[in-house]
């Protein structure tokens, strides 16, 4: 938790890494299909999971789609310097004259590319440890925890500055990877406290006696019984390695072939937009980021009274 | 409780040499050659006197060396407080350059860190089952979470510094001020302390707030809460023993913020231009200043190392069960 903000919500990873088995589906009620459906039924009716994922999608769709119908490329010296937000420039033009609506959109691209693959990574990563020591135990879950706490420790901020600085890592994947990388431990610590809870349960059991191997059984026995859990896991790491992202950029370890909402605040900054009061140029960088994450955060809660009935009847 | 502390110090000693492992080995990975870039910063073009520029400086910094040596020397010099020589300010020692700089950096951080976990986790018990406090807390505190850093401190800096002029928006102190033991010098001290330690309280309540509201929630589920309320006593009361209890994730969790928390105290000092580490690490990589950025961030890890003990000793003082050896505090 340390690398990344996600971290950001700290309530909702300690509890669970205090509090295993809060957020486990109650075992024996697996009715795949049933379930699906009644976990839609619930999630439509939810007030935060409608409206933090209709937010979120409309950013992606901007994000998506608004280039294609974009005549100004994003450093493009298109009009006029300083101009505040018209018609013409939804979102006014930097002191260069570029249009901070393109910079904005382009911008949205690399945002929800990095929540995307370093959320993935630190997810992918973290859930492995997670099963493997807790299912595992021993010597294994003696190792690997060792390694979750040792990262855990390492403030991963500065390792990232670090790598960034000096490897020159230049590209929106590589500095998701590395995001990654290093933002996965606080899952690994609660996937594998819940997998401890799961791995004396009977059912458990009947499938070692059936003799199927360690992968199956993690894969098809104790992940779906966690699958809200972990997705929901995921909608946090996804809005950490985003604000761990913005901040790279913000120093100035960005992307050097990508525009970013980061790097946007990192130049109205270093132009000094906020003495000549552009505040067109970094209202909307950072806006932006805070709507998506914190849709995400508030989508998260959401979810959390679907999957959890307990919290439902409140 | 021994084996809790014991435990703990080989975990932080594991990390650290692992920490000090990586910040030797990673710049050694990387392209290019800092020695040949100083020489290159001097402009001389007399072959003979490149080679002695060269041989001087890589005397100097010890890359002379097979690599095994030179990892022991960073070890020995490490443990002699000897961080190296900045290239910006050459021949200012690294270690100098950042102990000038940390007073600034943990000014801002501690009264931040503590004022925003107190108010924070009061503000998070008062909304648990309060509904209009609820509804009103949780989405701000979940936006506010959501927050970059920076941009808070950029939003700050323009309304409160620029546009309201309250507020002085760059640098430590008057620039021209010199640094001095007077009531004035105090007074401008204050005032530019004031935009990024709000800044980084604000970004840092919120989640406070909401992970104390959501223990509480869970806590007061718990058996001992419903047996305490059948028992007929007052909710105040239940509440209490439930804050207890759900103060211990929030320190656990504390430890783990120390890191984010840190980060967000670089990048808010970058806002403001305040002289702290933020702005050492962000003149390091513009001068390509690897020694002082290597130096800066080597001292940032042992610090959240450090607090991360501390945390866990009190840990040790504020959870019974860590002393009598029982289940609490295994992580």
């Amino acid at each position: 938790m340390t690398a990344t903000q996600p971290a950001a919500a700290p309530g909702t990873g300690t509890e669970a890494t205090e509090a295993p088995g809060a957020a486990l589906a109650p075992s024996g009620s697996r009715k795949p299909g049933g379930d699906a459906r009644e976990t839609l039924y619930f999630a439509l009716r939810n007030p935060k999971v409608v409206i933090g994922s209709v937010v979120v999608l409309a950013f992606l769709l901007l994000g998506l789609l608004g280039p294609l119908f974009l005549k100004n490329a994003p450093m493009d010296y298109a009009g006029p310097p300083m101009a505040p937000p018209s018609a013409d420039f939804p979102f006014g033009t930097t002191t260069f004259g570029q249009d901070v609506f393109a910079q904005f959109v382009a911008g949205l691209r690399s945002t929800f590319l990095v929540g995307l693959l370093g959320g993935g990574v630190a997810a992918v990563i973290g859930m492995a440890i997670g099963f493997v020591a807790g299912y595992r135990g021993g010597l294994i879950d003696e190792l690997l925890n060792m390694l979750t706490n040792v990262v855990l420790v390492i403030p991963g901020f500065v390792v990232l500055i670090i790598i960034n600085a000096y490897l020159g890592v230049r590209s929106v994947p590589m500095q998701a990877l590395y995001i990654g990388v290093f933002s996965w431990p606080w899952v690994a610590r609660a996937v594998r406290a819940q997998t401890l809870s799961l791995r004396s349960r009977d059912f458990i059991d009947l499938a070692r006696l059936s003799g199927v191997g360690v992968g199956t059984i993690l894969r098809r026995e104790v992940a779906p019984n966690m699958y809200s859990y972990l997705f929901m896991t995921f909608v946090l790491l996804f809005g950490g390695s985003i604000l761990t992202a913005a901040s790279l950029d913000f120093i100035g370890l960005g992307p050097t072939n990508a525009m970013s909402l980061g790097l946007m605040m990192n130049q109205a900054v270093q132009w000094s937009a906020l003495h000549l009061g552009l505040w067109w140029w970094f209202i909307p960088p950072g806006l932006g980021i805070t709507l998506i994450v914190g849709s995400l955060y508030i989508m998260n809660v959401g979810l959390d009274e679907v999957f959890n009935p307990k919290l439902r009847e409140m | 409780m021994r084996g809790y502390l014991a435990r703990k110090t080989v975990i932080y000693g594991l990390t650290f040499v692992v920490a000090v492992t990586l910040n030797w080995l990673i710049p050694r990975l990387m392209p290019g050659d800092p020695v040949q870039r100083m020489v290159a910063r001097a402009a001389v073009q007399h072959p003979e006197t490149i080679a002695a520029m060269t041989a001087y400086y890589e005397q100097t910094f010890g890359l002379d060396l097979p690599l095994w040596q030179q990892y022991l020397n960073y070890w020995a010099a490490l443990f002699r407080g000897d961080l190296g020589t900045s290239v910006w300010l050459f021949p200012a020692p690294v270690a100098q350059v950042v102990l000038d700089a940390v007073p600034y950096t943990l000014g801002i951080m501690i009264p931040a860190i503590l004022l925003s976990f107190v108010v924070g986790n009061s503000v998070g018990a008062m909304a648990a089952r309060s509904r209009w406090l609820d509804n009103v807390a949780l989405p701000v505190g979940y936006l506010v979470t959501a927050m970059p850093y920076m941009w808070l401190a950029i939003l700050l800096a323009w309304g409160l510094g620029v546009a309201l002029g309250w507020f002085p928006v760059a640098g430590g102190y008057d620039f021209g001020m010199v640094p001095q033991w007077s009531w004035a010098f105090a007074g401008d001290l204050l005032q530019h302390w004031v935009l990024p330690f709000l800044s980084l309280f604000l970004v840092s309540l919120g989640g406070w707030a909401i992970g104390m509201r959501n223990l509480i929630i869970y806590e007061l589920e718990s058996d001992y809460a419903n047996y305490l309320s059948a028992l007929g006593a007052p909710k105040r009361l239940v509440r209490q023993y439930a804050f207890r209890n759900a103060m211990l994730p929030q320190i656990t969790g504390l430890a783990l913020q120390l890191g984010t928390i840190l980060g967000g105290a670089l990048v808010t000092e970058i806002v403001f231009a305040y002289p702290g580490l933020g702005k050492l690490v962000l003149s390091a990589i513009q001068n390509q200043d690897f020694f002082l950025l290597q130096g800066t961030l080597l001292f940032v890890v042992i610090g959240v190392l450090l607090a991360n003990f501390v945390i866990d000793i009190v840990y040790v003082l504020v959870d019974p069960r860590t002393r009598t050896g029982l289940t609490g505090g295994t992580s």
